[in-house]
This record gives C-alpha cells, structure tokens and sequence, in this order.
C-alpha cells in the first residue's frame, strides 16, 4: 500500500521551488532478507504537473534511495498555482497529491 | 493433474512465442510494455552499454552541466545529487552511476515551463564515478564527478 506523500511548493522569485517526499521501500531486487532475495519493487514513473500542465516527466530505477525525494523548479508562477505529482511502480501500484504554492 | 499440465504447456508456450517475436524484433519492447519507461536501458549493466542506448556515448564534458555531489558519502543508501544545466534549451537530463548494478538511475524530462533542475538522492554501492548528461538540442553533454563511499547503500 502506498504511504503518504508531501509537496511543499514555494515562489521563490523568478522560480517556483517544488519538493517532494514519497513513502516507497525502492527495493532493489539485489537485497537478500533472511537468504532470499527480497523481489524489486521501484518507482518508475513520476508526473509533475502544474496547473493540470505536465512539466517534468521522470523515470527512474530501483537505485533511487528509498521513501524518494525530489526537488524541481518551474519558471515564474504564482501563489496558489495547484502542482500535482504522481508515480507509478513497477507493479502497477500508483499514488499523487497536490499542493498548492505558498 | 493433466488438465494442469496443460495449462502449464500452454503458459510456455506463450512465453516462447513472445519471447520469440521480441527477439525477432517484431514487437519493440520499448513501445509495447511502457512508453514511458526505457527497460532497455535501465536493465543495462555496463555503462558503456547504457550511454550508448540514451545516445549519450559521444557527450561533450561541458562546465554548463553543473553536478553537485558530495565527495565523501558516509551511507550509500542516499546520496544527495543536484543538477543544473545552463546548456540553453536542455530537454532532459539522465544520471548514471558507472560502479552500480544497473547504472542508469533516472531520467528526467522536462517541458515547457520547466527549468533543467533536479535534486534527489540516489544508492550507490561502492565508490565510483557519477555522470550526469543533458540533452539540448539532440546533442549530450556531461558532467562527472567522483563520489567515495564509506558504506555501500544496494543492500537497501
């Protein structure tokens, strides 16, 4: 089940910073538990929208440290604007939220 | 027990024929399981081989690509890397980590309205070398620099 996730976005000026913070184990596939190997289980794809307008699209490998966290810049923006950003894992499992720039 | 071996006969046999029509190149992979997410070069081992599959095998060193990272990483489970490119009309940018299982660790795209900016932290099992590679303008151009690591971080 996927855990919370938290996006402060704030103007900065000229930019909008956006941070993220995801809930993922990021597992590698590599990582032995009790003998076994404990199967891969990664984000692949990240969305970041603002505005409803896609920005940054990602994909990323199991080498991404686990509970993710990302920063991005968009130019200009303004209070309020709504950024939106969602993952999908490689078993199909997906989460967003959104925030808006304070 | 036959009725099962049946379905386990024709479970391979879909696998085999799959597994034919991707090498024969019939399907793209890249196009069939996920537009969006380039298996192919994520499944890579060696780097050479990864670069050469995003197209970045002739990028230029440019000081425009600034990669920072720290040079000692105490716990290589999470490696802080921040990227900006100053290469005008940056499209995308890609980090490879030469020394990990699979070095290619992300991709970032970026359209309109987006500046060519990146933080995130990335494992790394041991020291090695990271590049980071901007796209702008169907050219590649790299930054790299190397980080130790004290504690390797792909035991999770």
């Amino acid at each position: 089940m996927p855990g919370p996730m938290k996006i402060r976005a704030t103007l900065k000026g000229s930019y909008t910073d956006i941070r993220v913070l995801m809930s993922h184990p990021m597992e590698t596939g590599l990582r032995k538990a009790q003998g076994k190997l404990v199967p891969a289980h990664f984000i692949e794809n990240i969305t970041v929208k603002v505005n409803g307008k896609t920005v940054v699209k990602a994909q990323t490998s199991q080498a991404i440290s686990r509970n993710p966290v990302f920063a991005f810049r968009v130019k200009g923006g303004n209070k309020g604007d709504m950024v939106e950003i969602g993952w999908v894992d490689n078993k199909g499992e997906s989460n967003k939220t959104e925030a808006a720039v304070a | 027990m036959d009725e099962r071996r049946r379905v386990v006969l024709r479970g391979a046999g879909a696998t085999g024929a799959l597994a034919a029509a991707l090498a024969a190149g019939l399907l793209k992979p890249e196009r069939v399981l996920a537009a969006t997410w380039d298996e192919n070069a994520f499944r890579k081992k060696d780097v050479a081989d990864a670069l050469k599959i995003i197209g970045a095998d002739d990028a230029v060193a440019s000081k425009e690509v600034v990669l920072d990272v720290p040079e000692i990483a105490e716990n290589g489970a999470v490696v802080p890397v921040e990227i900006t490119s100053h290469v005008p009309g940056t499209t995308s940018i890609a980090v490879v980590i030469d020394k990990n299982p699979f070095p290619l660790t992300s991709r970032f795209d970026f359209m309109e309205g987006a500046l060519p900016y990146v933080k995130l932290n990335v494992k790394m099992g041991q020291s090695s070398n990271i590049r980071v590679i901007a796209e702008a303008g169907g050219k590649h151009y790299v930054a790299m620099r190397e980080v130790k690591v004290t504690i390797g971080g792909c035991g999770g």
